[in-house]
Formats: structure tokens, sequence, C-alpha cells
């Protein structure tokens, strides 16, 4: 399949990928518990605002602010009705940014989880999640997305249906999950399984890997996962830029610009193909990403004791692959 | 497994079938703990026993296990569900036989945020530590939080948030408590990923809870500070 980011990444050994959309959308104003895409229609010049500062940073590729664009998320601010005018306008303005810039710059249709428990712990079906997901990759690509990009993931039924409506909107397409539990995402996916499972995929994505999560450390222990599993599709880190912190009334991430420089190196070094931030990442750390991707040597692939000299502890001792398993249970007797 | 001989729960003795009980409600097989708690009382066993020895301990394990990174949410959610079935049973017992009260709580999930599994797993374990949960769902407002309390007559407010764009509104629910002069008529304690002890303390709130099991036991200690 030929499309603008293969295209990239042939050419390219790192993409510089984008940072946070929230803590940046916050700065200029957005009030907490507001639906970031209202903005697409309501205030579209802090929308450019915020791609622009990606751009301008350095970032080859940033995401749409329609991580919450579809139906389930779009109804808690009785916009459900809205998710096509959302999602469209959220990619138009991005493209706008894009082609004005004299670089190539990607631009990726944000796709975030329905916040939906599935069948059958919860309610909604497989075909109920594709229908949403399908709804909204119709709109990011008339709006003009380059890829779509399902992020912050837990179950592999919605990573899975979000594959299948991609598939629909016959869009190249990218998916990050967010391991955020003892190493693995809160449904108990670890980063063996989630590789395994891109495998299996009728259409696979051009490119997968984490994203938020807890800290950077713990991202790139997911990312020497996927790597452990032999796999030759490009990998994509997106972490947080450190733990939230509160601080005169907004939230505060401690990850500094050179912490952040460090862990996109690193992650480079690992052998991820598309570095980026996510929560708490501002445009001086994608400077300082840049930066440091262009003029520091790449180095050999990092141990786990490299990672947490540079970025500090990870957040649990085992992240439930290889040998390191979690201990189990022991068991008494079970019937039938 | 299955080569393993069947168990028959109601041939078990008691020492045996509590701890069976713990076990079949961790793997979330609703019917066998209906069935374990139909038992115990027919054997005369007080609903308040059965609460707290067997399910209460078979849910402590869960939560354990659940914080050690050794079960993940879809086994807790079918436990729950098993808990859920039993609680069922118990709970219009548990009022008639002058049960011990341990608090009430308001829970919900602050504006914007539709991630209920949280405050949906506190809620059961605290109902099954004996208090008593209004549980008031998704996306809620200060107004909402506050009328909540007011009509529930409760004593602790739960918020919980799974979004850094949300958690931040946990701030203006206390900070328009504090505006009626309400705050220190209610224990304020907060859960969610991306939250953390010190997040907690600089919004106000009296407690943070990692997980739901840390929730229980933080509310009985509030509780019994008052």
């Amino acid at each position: 399949m030929s499309n603008a980011l293969s295209r990239m990444l042939e050419t390219r050994e790192w993409l510089l990928a984008d940072g946070a959309t929230g803590t940046n959308l916050f700065n200029m104003g957005l009030s907490s518990g507001d639906a970031p895409e209202l903005w697409n229609v309501d205030e579209p010049a802090n929308i450019k605002k915020l791609y622009s500062g990606a751009v301008n940073a350095g970032s080859d590729l940033f995401l749409t602010n329609t991580f919450g664009g579809n139906a389930s998320r779009l109804k808690l601010h009785n916009a459900e009705n809205r998710v096509r005018e959302l999602n469209i306008a959220g990619a138009e303005i991005g493209r706008e940014v894009a082609d004005a810039c004299d670089r190539e710059i990607i631009v990726a249709g944000s796709v975030g989880p329905t916040g939906e428990i599935m069948e059958p712990m919860g309610t909604l079906s497989f075909d109920g999640a594709v229908e949403m997901f399908h709804e909204q990759a119709e709109a990011l690509k008339d709006g003009g997305v380059d890829v779509l990009w399902v992020e912050t993931i837990s179950a592999p039924e919605e990573f899975k249906a979000a594959a299948k409506a991609f598939a629909m909107a016959d869009m190249p397409w990218c998916g990050t999950m967010s391991f955020d539990t003892a190493g693995r995402t809160m449904m108990g996916v670890t980063s063996a399984d989630m590789a395994a499972l891109v495998e299996k995929l009728d259409n696979p994505p051009v490119a997968y890997g984490a994203n938020c999560g807890v800290g950077a450390s713990d991202l790139l222990r997911t990312a020497l996962g996927f790597v452990a599993s032999g796999t030759e599709r490009p990998l994509i880190a997106k972490g947080n830029a450190g733990i939230p912190k509160y601080h005169d009334g907004h939230i505060h991430y401690d990850g500094t610009p050179e912490l952040m420089a460090d862990y996109a190196c690193l992650a480079r070094d690992c052998g991820v193909a598309i570095i980026g931030g996510c929560c708490g990442t501002m445009p001086e750390h994608l400077s300082s990403m840049r930066e440091a991707l262009e003029t520091r040597p790449k180095g050999d692939r990092p141990t786990l004791e490299e990672i947490t000299a540079k970025l500090g502890g990870f957040s649990s001792a085992s992240d439930g692959t290889g040998d390191d398993v979690a201990p189990t249970r022991t068991r008494r007797r079970r019937r039938g | 497994m299955s080569e393993e001989e069947d168990i028959i729960l109601s041939e078990l003795p008691d020492d045996e079938l509590v701890p069976q009980m713990q076990d079949d409600l961790y793997d979330g097989l609703d019917e066998e703990v209906v069935e374990g708690v139909n038992i115990l009382l027919e054997r005369g066993w007080m609903p308040y026993d059965v609460l707290t020895k067997a399910l209460v301990g078979g849910m402590t394990v869960v939560g354990n296990d659940f914080r050690d990174g050794i079960l993940f949410v879809p086994e807790v959610l079918m436990a729950a569900k098993a808990m859920k079935a039993g609680m069922a049973i118990l709970k219009p017992l548990l009022a008639d036989t002058g049960a011990p009260r341990m608090g009430k709580m308001v829970i919900g999930t602050v504006k914007g945020d539709i991630h209920d599994i949280g405050q949906n797993l506190v809620t059961m374990m605290m109902e099954g530590a004996g208090f008593e949960v209004m549980n008031i769902g998704i996306n809620n407002s200060a107004e909402e939080y506050i009328a909540a309390l007011e009509e529930f007559d409760a004593d602790i407010l739960g918020m919980s948030a799974l979004l850094t764009t949300t958690m931040p509104y946990m701030k203006t629910v206390i900070e328009e408590l504090a505006a009626q002069g309400k705050r220190d008529k209610y224990i304020v304690m907060v859960g969610g990923a991306p939250l953390n002890e010190e997040f907690g303390t600089a919004i106000g709130a009296d407690s943070y809870c990692r997980d739901a099991a840390v929730a229980v036991e933080v509310a009985k200690d509030l509780i019994s500070q008052r």
C-alpha cells in the first residue's frame, strides 16, 4: 500500500511525532471537563496554534484534535450527532497547517477509545464499536488526513474493531495501546500480546506501538517487548513527559525537555521509528527531542538497566513478558 | 483442571465452604457464589457474617491481586459481577437484621469523563464492607455532586477520573463545596489512573486512593476519626 506515511518511513530512520493535545489546549483556556473537539468549530484559531506548535518544533507528523470524537464520547456533551462535523473540521485545519509547511508533514486522524466496556464484560458489542469507529474514520478521511491513528486502547477487541472500521474506510492506519497497569494495559494485554495481535489482523497497521501509560521508562520497556517479538513493522513510542503534578490550578508534567531528549534517543536506539510524546509534551520538549535525534549518534539497543539509569525506575517489577512473569496465585480445586 | 472431581458445595463443611466460595468469587462464578450464600444462610449464618467472611474475604484477595498486577480489569469485573449476585440476596436481609452501619458515600466520575470501571469497583467493595453507596454514574458537574450528597445525606464524596484532561475538575468540585460552606461536612476521596497522592493533596481532597481495596481502608479510617 502506498501512502504518505509509508513513503516517509522508507526514506527516514526516525520520524518525530507530536506531543500533548489536552495539556496544550488547557494552556489556551480549555476548561476541564469540556470536550476539546468542540474547539475544532468554536475556536479553530487555537487548534491551528496547537498543530503549528508541533510542526514549528520539528514534528514530521501530528495527530488531529479528534481523540474524543466518537459518538460515545461526544454524547457526554450532547454532541453525538456532530461526529462528522467535528472530525472533518479537526482534519481540515490539520491539512491546512500541513500543506502550508515547506517540509512534508503527515496528518494523522486521532481516534481514541469509546470509553465503553465491550461484551461480554460490558455492554458495547463488537459491531457497535466498529460502527462508531467507522463513522469517525470516514469523516477524518473526508477531512483529508493521510492516515488514521487509534490510540490509548486497552482492550484487544476494541483495537480489532478499530482495525475493521479502518478497513471499511479503506485507509492506512497506525495503532497504539496504553500500557499503564503493571506494564500491561488495563485489560491485561502485554507488549508480546499486542505484537501477536497486530500480525493476526487482516489489515495490519503501517506502524504500531504504545502511548501515554505511566512514564518514559515503562514505555521503552514496552517498546523492547515489541522488538523482542521480532516484528519487522515500524514501531511507535509516544510517552508522557513524566508524571502529572498539580500547580496553581493546572496540571503540570514533571518531565523536562532534557529528559524527553534522552527518551527520544533511547527510543530510537530501541528500534522505534516514530517517536513522539503524549500528555505533558509541549513544543519545547519536541524541539529538544528533534535536536537530540539529529545531533546524537545512534547507539546500541539499551538494556533495561540503561533505560532506568537515564529515565528513572519502572512502575512495576515485571511487565508480564518473557521469563519474568508475574506470580500466579496457587489455586485450590476448581469445580467441573 | 477438567479431570478434577466436581465439588458439591452443600456437602462441604463451613470451614471448607467459605474458602471455596472465595475461590468461586475470585473466578467470577456467580451461580456458585449465589448457591454458597444460600447454603450458609440455610445453616443459620447471620447475613452480615456471610458478607464479611465469605464475600468480602474473597473480594479482598481479588483487590490485592489487582493491586499486585496478577489480575486485570476483565477478571475483576467478573468477580464483581459474582459479588453483586451474592449481594443481591444479602442486601435486603442486612437491612432487616441490623448489620452495623459504616457510613454513606456518593460516588461518580467527573464532568467529561465516561470511564466508570474504577468507581464501579469501589462501589462494590464499599458495599461489601458495609457502606451504603449512591453511585451517580458518569459525567457529573459540581452541582450534581452536591445535590446528590444532600439528597443521600452522605458522609463521603468519592470522585473518579481516568483522563488527565478531566481530573482537574475535581478541584472545581471541592472549591464549589468550599464556596457553599459545605467542605467540612464531607470526607472527600479521589481516585483514578492518572492521579497520585500529591495531586490529591494539592486539590484539597482528604485522601487519594490508588485502588478500590485502599478506598475501603481509607474510608473506614476517616469515618472512625470523625
